[in-house]
């Protein structure tokens, strides 16, 4: 059986070369690139490896930036660019983690809400998501985190549980409008299956919006484990995470400024890497337009 | 020849864009005597709307007029100052769009819109008062043939016809044209029916008060029993120019020719024959004749040279080397 | 309209239930004994027991719900463990001052983003607009918490301009208490010392909080101004010789506003949530510090209390936007009539 016709997904090699085009997306791309390695490679890359955990070094703490610590150290005498370097190593890995659990679910969930629009499925699932969003997303994170023992993992999972209705509301306003166009009820009366005609019609169409979402929900999915982990709620000490470097060095304002502004810095860069980045992932779907 | 109401001469607009520099407008030319009735023809894209936009003065922000002058009674248009524009603009021309779903602004009701135009167009000595405005909006309605004149002034865009957007958007060209209205296409996106009403209605308008006209289309039909001149563009280029029997009766320029073999006839016998080829990218556009690539006549020069326009005599002008030499 | 407003109100009221019940769960989902948690350890067993039964602990969670949603209607929300009065005493005493907070955050929003949004619209592409687009899009990107690190840096601390704790020197007489916002309250009193001091400590955490949302609806307006521009119904507008200044605040506006404040809604949850950053930073005294406060020490009623408390005001909020965005475009009105 024919697939329908659908709009094409984006020819690959053009896209690249309008995305590399567009020099602030080669900017974003090379600032996530670059946390990405700094990450995966922190062990090995870091200058002070061991002052990533638990580590105490009285006679060094509170130096301001010098030429051994390039940002200079915090009040246990450890190295703060080093510990920034092990940071987005939980940083990275709380996108990656919340985003394959949210992606995968919120969209299959908007897929079938979307396609069996006006049934008890569609108002089930569509209500619950909003019953998720009543809430501003943080406060429910806060909330579910606090009746948790705070650490990385409950982090992760408070996160995934609040974002999911995000993918869901974009699939679904996007597959309930597919729902009705001329290709996908063409399949429908040529005998498609239901699975065929979720995925292998409407999906493909949400692409774009999806891949971009995601792109840029990698910085926001960090700013809120940061957050998470400023309030106490996520990493506890020692672990090197971004948001507790943050909170843990405001007690040491204004003297000790570096202790707490580098890592807040760094939270910035990231999300703006992600939010370049994203944006040229949208430009790249919008090269259908002439 | 008595002076024109309108006078554009070799106008050239090109448009900034990311890829680089869209030349649009080609030396255009047009003429437009009081009272006078003038047609443009063409395809789509072929700069006619520009054109217009350039002599009301509302282009993009990315459009440059490279060279050319527009005179409008005399006065250089292109160089006027803010206030002297919209001085014209009030009391003067005025312009009628292609889509009267875009033209009217969809969160306001008709009849703030309408007054407010004619607050500014129709009371430019004193300041009017509220019933004197609203009275006056009525009479305009009433003048383009729409029912329950008060109704439509409480209505929004979205709660009308199109036919009837159409009939508003003509009426708020009423408070400002007295000498000069351009009409974009009235009827392109309404069924022929209400189309055929409209162009009796704008026939019936400029006859009544003694308008100029420019009257754009993509329908033969519609200007062959309007206008009095006619322009053909294509690719930015006035390429022919015509009084209209003239026109239909011998068309010389080669896509004028494939133009008007290309509209069925009720009569007569044929499939109509459709021009290969499509219209050249502006971003990329050659210095010389923009038809040539699809010309059957082309010849050498045409891919290098601009043809200039010739007279070919009884008001006919034509830019094709096939009827001239410079 | 009415059966507009109507739809929104149920609607509302089932979602706030659906809250309710989700945080209820999530509440009683922490292992422990939240009858031994209240007494302490060296409370005798049988104490223990006893509260049990009167807080129903024993019966099933849904007589538990049952009982929790009767209690909260008639305000009894339970006791706080932190701080061993009724949860609704704290309440009344802390919102006020974060009602105060986030209402100055919003007018701050509105009243910047979108004058600034509009005149980069406008003159797009000049330095302004370019200024304009650079910082707006920066603005984004920066935490609530990192700005108010740096405002309480830089101003609080290095240049000295404004104060960084809490709402009132200690110099100053409190106004008497009518609204709890300090500001109407001084004034209603005719005390503009109070009303001057308030304010400026006002200033750090509402601008705190309100940059980020500032920079995305300048952003949204600008964009939007800049599409509208060269839509046709501007255009004729010009062509037909409106004077450009009802043009821009008029015909211009309103359809260029209606994205802006769509996004509000989203806007004022981002408030909401990142109240309880800010407020912990600037020792705010507000129900957002209470709430972390009671987080971090898992007191249970004043977490579910705080959640709900930040759920109303969302509700609340979004419906006035829709409010708002109704006005703003009569097809919307029109439409929900017609179905």
């Amino acid at each position: 059986m024919k697939q329908a016709v659908i709009r094409k997904g984006p020819d690959f090699r053009k896209s690249w070369h309008k995305f590399s085009k567009n020099y602030l997306s080669a900017v974003g791309l090379g600032v996530v690139a670059l946390v990405a390695v700094v990450a995966i490679f922190a062990p090995y890359i870091a200058p002070y490896p061991t002052h990533a955990g638990f580590f105490v070094d009285y006679p060094e703490a509170h130096e301001s930036p010098n030429w051994l610590h390039i940002f200079g150290t915090d009040q246990f005498g450890r190295d703060v660019l080093t510990r920034i370097m092990f940071g987005f190593r939980y940083s990275l890995m709380m996108a990656v983690v919340v985003l394959s659990l949210v992606v995968p679910a919120g969209v299959v969930l908007g897929l079938v809400a979307g396609y069996y629009k006006g049934s008890k499925v569609e108002m089930v699932i569509m209500r619950a998501a909003d019953i998720f969003l009543a809430v501003p997303p943080l406060v429910l994170a806060l909330s579910i985190c606090s009746v948790l023992t705070p650490s990385v993992f409950n982090a992760m999972m408070a996160v995934s549980l609040m974002w999911w209705p995000w993918y869901t509301r974009l699939v679904y306003s996007i597959s309930s409008s597919l729902r009705n166009e001329a290709f996908v009820q063409a399949a429908e009366i040529a005998g498609a299956s239901p699975f065929h005609m979720i995925f292998r019609e409407i999906l493909p169409n949400c692409l774009g919006p999806i891949l971009t979402k995601m792109t840029l929900d990698a910085g926001w999915v960090i700013l809120i484990g940061a957050s998470l982990s400023f309030v106490g709620l996520g990493a506890q000490p020692p672990t090197p995470d971004l948001g507790t470097m943050v909170s843990d060095g405001a007690s040491f304002l204004p003297e000790q400024w570096w202790i707490s502004i580098f890592p807040a810095l760094t939270i910035v860069l990231i999300i703006l890497g992600f939010n370049l980045l994203g944006d040229g992932v949208r430009d790249m779907f919008a090269a259908e337009s002439v | 020849m008595a002076e024109q109401l309108l006078d554009v001469k070799d106008l050239h607009v090109n448009f900034k864009v990311y890829e680089g520099l869209l030349r649009v407008l080609n030396g255009v030319y047009l003429s437009v005597g009081a009272k006078e009735k003038v047609g443009i023809i063409g395809e789509s894209g072929c700069g006619k709307t520009t054109t217009m936009k350039t002599i009301m003065r509302i282009l993009a922000a990315n459009a440059i007029v490279a060279s050319g002058t527009i005179a409008y009674k005399g006065i250089d248009v292109l160089n006027l100052g803010r206030q002297e524009q919209m001085r014209l603009h009030r009391t003067s021309m005025s312009m009628i769009f292609q889509d009267p779903t875009a033209a009217l602004n969809p969160v306001f009701k008709i009849g703030e819109q309408l007054e407010d135009i004619v607050r500014y167009s129709e009371f430019t000595s004193k300041a009017p008062s509220k019933q004197e405005v609203r009275t006056k909006a009525v009479e305009l309605l009433k003048n383009a043939a729409l029912p329950e004149p008060e109704r439509i002034l409480d209505s929004y865009p979205f709660q009308l016809s199109g036919g009837m957007r159409q009939r508003v958007c003509i009426a708020m060209s009423l408070a400002s044209a007295k000498d000069l209205l351009i009409a974009d296409e009235p009827g392109t996106s309404l069924d022929v029916t209400i189309e055929d009403q409209i162009m009796r209605l704008l026939k019936q308008i400029v006859e009544e008060r003694g308008l100029s006209v420019i009257l754009i289309s993509h329908s033969i039909g519609a200007v062959k029993g309007f206008v009095t001149k006619l322009y053909v563009m294509y690719a930015g280029t006035m390429v022919e120019e015509a009084p209209t029997e003239e026109l239909f009766s011998n068309p010389v320029h080669p896509y004028t020719q494939n133009l008007l073999k290309a509209v069925p006839k009720l009569s007569g016998g044929g499939v109509p024959e459709g021009i290969a080829g499509r219209i050249p990218s502006y971003l990329t556009i050659t210095d010389g004749c923009r038809f040539a690539s699809r010309c059957r006549s082309a010849k050498e020069r045409c891919h290098t040279d601009a043809p200039p326009a010739f007279d070919i005599g009884n008001g006919h002008r034509v830019a094709c080397f096939l009827y001239g030499d410079t | 309209m009415s059966t507009f407003i109507l739809k929104r109100l149920s609607y509302t009221v089932f979602v706030l239930f659906g809250l309710s019940i989700l945080i209820f769960v999530i509440a009683r989902v922490l292992p422990g004994d939240p009858a031994r948690l209240a007494l302490g350890p060296r409370a005798p067993d049988w104490a223990v027991e006893n509260l049990r039964q009167q807080l129903h602990l024993n019966e099933p969670l849904y007589i538990q719900y049952f009982y929790w949603v009767r209690d909260a209607v008639s305000g009894r929300l339970g006791e706080s463990l932190v701080t061993r009065r009724d949860v609704m005493t704290d309440v009344l005493e802390f919102l006020p001052a974060t009602l105060e907070l986030i209402t100055l955050s919003a007018i701050l929003v509105v009243v910047l983003a979108i004058p600034i949004g509009m005149l980069a619209g406008r003159r797009a592409n000049s330095w302004f607009d370019n200024v304009v687009r650079v910082l707006s899009y920066v603005g984004v990107a920066v935490p609530a918490f990192v700005v108010a690190i740096i405002f309480l840096l830089v101003f609080g601390f290095m240049l000295n301009i404004a104060p960084s704790i809490g709402r009132l020197s200690p110099s100053i007489v409190a106004p008497p208490t009518v609204t709890g916002f300090l500001t109407i309250d001084s004034l209603i009193s005719g005390n503009m010392p109070a009303f001057y001091d308030a304010i400026v400590h006002l200033i750090l955490p509402g601008l705190a909080l309100a940059l980020g949302p500032i920079a995305q609806e300048a952003r949204i307006t600008r964009s939007s101004v800049v599409e509208n521009l060269n839509k046709d119904y501007i255009l004729s507008t010009v062509s037909h010789g409106v004077p450009e200044r009802l043009l821009t605040l008029k015909y211009l506006m309103r359809p260029s506003l209606i994205p802006t404040v769509s996004v509000m809604g989203l806007d004022i949850s981002s408030l909401i949530a990142n109240a309880f950053l800010v407020e912990l930073i600037y020792n705010w005294p507000g129900i957002s510090r209470y709430g972390i406060t009671a987080m971090l020490r898992k007191d249970l009623n004043a977490i579910v209390a705080v959640v709900m408390i930040a759920g109303i005001i969302f509700a609340i909020a979004n419906i006035v936007v829709d409010l708002i965005v109704a006005y703003l475009d009569p097809r919307i009105r029109y439409v929900e009539r017609a179905a």
